[in-house]
């Protein structure tokens, strides 16, 4: 067996792995940070729609729904399995990251809202202006955790085919009968790609952190 | 200088059953400081959000400068950025430092170019008395620091008319006076205040007329002496003598 290719064959599996992590989690954020403006600012009948939409999200087993979402989206229109599992994993992190950000948007006080309506502000440009600049600088830590699971769950789209770390681990495990070599390898490239996120995001938050006196 | 700036006429606030003013009825003149005072609990607050329409009241009406701003169709974004408004908590915004504080009215509600904005946020700054602190984030500032720019940052928008609501309720008793100075020099200099306070000792000296409210409605205004020392209720004359002794007691105590 050659070790060098054993593990260049795995390690070719990460951009498939990032890739997937960089179109889910925008696309979550995007979808999430929406649906927390409007479940916190969208009046009763918006909140409730998007009360449900974290409920059904969140009680589903990521694996169970992304074959679900696929089927759906891959029968209507005509998408590889690389962008359905792509798109699936962004849809169920936007219902976590959508109470990452209602979370941070409850904990800056009405109060901001107030003081901003109170200068002449509309909704929207107190939103734009006050709300969101001090409720993401709040949502890092909590995000910083949900995108190491995004990372992590990445590897439910080998479940489809896309030939992402975990595939191509337990192809060369089989294939060589090497399982401890093959998984542990994909462990350790897993690991590294979240603790080199969340480092980048620790040192970002303490970058935007406001100052204030002791 | 008997123009009216501010009319109210029979405002009434309920939240559910409950009754937090009725039959609310206040004129104040161009360059008029009216101090309210009143035990806690009788809507003072509620009345002043109601004024800038950060609460809207259920019956009765309001004119900004001879136009209806409870008129249906009225434009309230328009109407606040006319009435300052400085809260008890000060509600600064957090992210931004003192200096971007009191621009952000002029460049994102007045459209007023940066460069511009700037000079006059700066010089708002000036007016409190804090031009040196423009850089510093409100966690870095005091209380009553951070009270002086959120009235810089009222005053930023030009308003017809400044509401006071407690300014310097939360506030250390040895940072009161800063606050308080602030106010008195913006009444000499002819702005038109309508400020809710139990400072008596401000009340006595700034105040055109004080405003006496409890349970909901006024029981009686007049100027300061009149309050003071010819009150038309017995209750009147209780309650003023009472806050004054409770902070005048604190002011010595700051000595």
């Amino acid at each position: 067996m050659d070790v060098g290719k054993f593990f260049q064959y795995i390690a070719s599996g990460t951009a498939y792995t990032v890739a997937v992590t960089f179109i889910a989690l925008p696309f979550g954020l995007i979808v999430g940070l929406l649906f927390s403006l409007l479940h916190v600012y969208g009046g009763k009948f918006s909140s409730r729609i998007m009360s449900l939409y974290s409920t059904i999200m969140r009680g589903i087993p990521p694996i169970v729904l992304l074959f679900i979402l696929y089927f759906i989206v891959s029968g209507s229109i005509n998408l590889s399995p690389f962008w359905a599992g792509s798109i699936s994993l962004g849809i169920v992190s936007s219902a976590y990251q959508m109470e990452i950000i209602r979370g941070a948007i409850l904990s800056v006080s009405s109060g901001q809202m107030m003081a901003a309506r109170a200068i002449g502000m509309n909704k929207l440009q107190a939103i734009q202006n006050v709300i969101l600049p001090q409720t993401l600088r709040l949502a890092i830590p909590p995000w910083s955790n949900e995108a190491a699971i995004v990372i992590k769950d990445s590897s439910l789209v080998y479940a489809l085919g896309v030939p992402e770390i975990l595939r191509r681990a337990q192809l060369i495990s089989a294939s060589t009968q090497e399982p401890f070599l093959a998984f542990t390898t994909a462990a350790l490239i897993y690991f590294a790609l979240v603790f080199l996120t969340n480092r980048l995001l620790d040192l970002l938050e303490r970058k935007l952190r406001i100052p204030a006196n002791p | 200088m008997t123009k009216p700036i501010l009319t109210v006429k029979n405002l009434a606030k309920k939240y559910g059953e409950n009754i937090i003013f009725k039959n609310i009825s206040l004129t104040v003149n161009e360059g008029d400081t009216i101090v309210i005072i009143g035990p806690s609990g009788t809507g003072k607050s509620t009345l002043l959000r109601c004024i800038n329409l950060l609460t809207c009241p259920d019956e009765g009406q309001i004119w900004l400068d001879d136009k209806e701003i409870t008129a249906k169709g009225c434009n309230e974004d328009a109407v606040r950025q006319h009435i300052g408004m400085v809260f008890q908590n000060f509600l600064l915004f957090n992210h931004l430092t003192a200096i971007e504080n009191v621009k952000l009215g002029l460049t994102k509600v007045k459209h007023m170019n940066p460069a511009e904005a700037q000079i006059k946020a700066m010089n708002e700054l000036e007016r409190v008395g804090l031009a040196d602190r423009a850089n510093h984030y409100p966690g870095q500032l005091s209380g009553g620091q951070q009270q002086r720019v959120a009235i810089a940052r009222a005053l930023a928008m030009d308003p017809r008319i400044m509401l006071f609501d407690e300014p310097t309720s939360a506030l250390d008793p040895e940072l009161i006076g800063e606050v308080l100075e602030v106010m008195r020099k913006l009444a000499l200099e002819g702005m038109t205040m309508l400020v809710v306070t139990h400072e008596m000792g401000f009340a006595r000296e700034v105040a055109d007329r004080i405003v006496f409210l409890e349970k909901g409605s006024i029981v009686e205004e007049g100027t300061p002496d009149e309050l003071f020392y010819k009150p038309k209720f017995e209750r009147t004359r209780e309650f003023l003598w009472k806050i004054t002794e409770l902070y005048g007691k604190k002011e010595t105590e700051k000595k």
